[in-house]
């Protein structure tokens, strides 16, 4: 009899999980109803309008789908010259070593530290740089916001890298060192083959996290409702948008917010799903 | 000929290793330079009345700044508030977290588990001001106002996955034994789990809980959607309460109150930091 309450107990709380998530993905349509009944779904993905003026409200997703790609993609490739590295210093170079678990637990802190911390260093120390650089007129914008993005998705990226970096089997290893190659061409003709869908699927999930990264852009983007052209251009993110316009917002401006949420929870959940096939289909190798 | 081919694949090859060690050490830098700042710029107002008194309010805070003093008052509201937020998170996701999670790892390979695991992580790789937007129609709009509430179970949203992940791995680490040797002895089942597994895995599970717990306090985005900011010290979790992190996002907006952005900010830091590092002691005395 217990152990049937016990059990109901541990089926209870699984269920619990999956109903918070229909319940969550429930609750995100009926909110964006609204605006989608308002503007079509097509309509409001694609349209760069934006204007709350009572009466002739145009609400559109677009611009914001559009400063979201632009700076997770570009967040993505600067952060590639340092994770991999990192991947393979500690995945690699030193495995297993005392510095590799100190360089680990150094990339680790910067995982730790709050998105609004960065925030406050990139407006603060970011920004006067890049302006006296002149590559941004105000200092704020996508660059700008992109290389934040880019220092705190570096442990995401290098930590599942340098997992399946160092899950490549020795002896594949050893069979090339015999042959006469030096440890890079190793690196280079049988880890990456061996690893690179694994270290893929990393910087995927790390492409995840800086697409819905809210208050770190929020902060250094600019938050102007246009689409950026140049590295130097402000802009807005979907993250971005709703954090600063939630607060005066209702009616059709709220539900096209939360339809705007909608849409970033569906690109993540998209992006995170592509990852985890990839881990899955290299580990079940 | 020969000797250069290969004294070039050799240069080659030690030119890659250092670059790789030095773009490894480069990253260190921006934590340095973020880590810096803050001390810098922060160490100043890290006086008693800091964790004593509520945010000062502008005017305050101008006149203190014109005649040179420390800015009065300190983070006693938002350190309230992420206490009691954070401790209705933890309430709330720790033992669904743990059952949901002592269920995947009693059925790894049911469908059911693949479906609950799956859905799991797609919680986590929810932005979290997704989360902020759902608790505010889920909780503040039915309630008809901002609360500490509100934030308590955003957080607990986002702890949730992070607690079911570290239950399964550390349950799946224990040995299979263990169990057996408890149903031998004729214990019931939820006895072994509760009497035996549970307390082995004690070591993990508390490591979980105590990194869900450091992710969740630098969490800004669902709060300010969800508990909104309280200017005084606020102990009633129906009301609109600050946070840590969401002070820092007001003295950012207030240029008269920017002296006390970095102080919150090295505050919050360091409490980040201690969690972390308790919760790594934790996980190497009590590794199985």
């Amino acid at each position: 009899m217990k152990d049937k309450i016990f059990k109901g107990l541990l089926y209870g709380a699984c269920m619990l999980v999956l109903l918070l998530c229909a319940a969550m993905v429930y609750s995100l349509v009926s909110g964006s109803w609204q605006a989608f009944r308002e503007f079509g779904f097509f309509r409001f993905l694609v349209s760069t309008e934006w204007d709350p003026t009572v009466g002739k409200e145009q609400y559109g997703a677009w611009t914001f789908v559009t400063g979201t790609l632009y700076t997770a993609f570009l967040a993505l490739l600067f952060c590639i010259p340092f994770s991999l590295p990192v991947a393979l210093f500690t995945g690699e170079y030193f495995k297993k070593t005392k510095i590799a678990s100190v360089v680990g637990s150094i990339v680790d802190l910067l995982a730790g530290i709050p998105s609004i911390v960065y925030g406050l260093w990139g407006f603060y120390t970011l920004c006067p740089l890049m302006k006296s650089w002149g590559l941004s007129d105000q200092g704020f914008g996508v660059l700008t916001s992109s290389l934040v993005l880019a220092i705190m998705i570096i442990p995401y990226a290098s930590s599942l890298s340098s997992e399946f970096i160092s899950m490549v089997p020795n002896e594949l290893k050893e069979g090339a060192y015999s042959l006469g190659a030096t440890r890079l061409e190793v690196i280079r003709t049988v880890v990456f083959p061996v690893a690179g869908s694994g270290i893929f699927a990393g910087y995927i999930l790390a492409l995840g996290r800086a697409l819905g990264e809210t208050m770190a852009v929020t902060m250094l983007i600019g938050n102007t409702i246009q689409i950026p052209h140049s590295l130097g251009d402000t802009g807005n993110t979907m993250a971005s948008v709703i954090a600063n316009q939630f607060g005066e917002a209702s009616g059709l401006k709220l539900s096209s917010l939360i339809a705007i949420g909608l849409l970033l929870f569906i690109i993540t959940a998209v992006i995170n799903f592509l990852g985890k096939l990839i881990i899955n289909r290299q580990k079940g190798k | 000929m020969e000797m250069g081919v290969k004294k070039s694949r050799w240069i080659k090859d030690r030119l890659f290793f250092g670059g790789v060690c030095l773009f490894s050490g480069l990253t260190a830098i921006p934590l340095v330079l973020i880590i810096w700042e803050v001390l810098k710029k922060g160490y100043r107002q890290l006086n008693w009345s800091f964790f004593t008194e509520a945010a000062p309010n502008s005017l305050e805070a101008m006149m203190a700044v014109n005649s040179g003093d420390l800015i009065p008052g300190g983070v006693a509201n938002g350190l309230v508030g992420s206490l009691l937020m954070v401790l209705l998170a933890i309430i709330i996701a720790v033992p669904v977290g743990i059952f949901a999670g002592i269920r995947l790892s009693e059925h790894p390979e049911s469908r059911f588990s693949g479906v609950v695991r799956s859905v799991a992580e797609l919680l986590q790789g929810t932005p979290s001001i997704v989360v902020g937007l759902i608790i505010y129609g889920w909780v503040v709009k039915p309630l008809g106002s901002y609360s500490g509430f509100a934030g308590g179970i955003s957080l607990a949203m986002l702890m949730l996955p992070l607690i079911i992940r570290s239950t399964e791995e550390t349950l799946k680490m224990l040995p299979g034994s263990l169990k057996e040797a408890g149903l031998a002895l004729g214990a019931s089942y939820s006895t072994v789990i509760v009497r035996v597994l549970l307390p082995s895995a004690f070591g993990g599970l508390f490591t979980g809980i105590l990194l869900a717990v450091s992710r969740v306090l630098g969490e800004t985005a669902p709060l300010m959607l969800t508990a909104l900011g309280a200017t005084a010290i606020e102990w009633n979790i129906f009301e609109p309460m600050s946070a840590l992190p969401l002070q820092i996002w007001e003295f950012y907006n207030d240029p008269n109150l920017a002296g006390l952005i970095w102080s919150t900010s090295l505050f919050l830091l360091l409490l980040i930091l201690v969690l972390n590092l308790t919760a790594k002691r934790i996980a190497r005395k009590w590794k199985i």
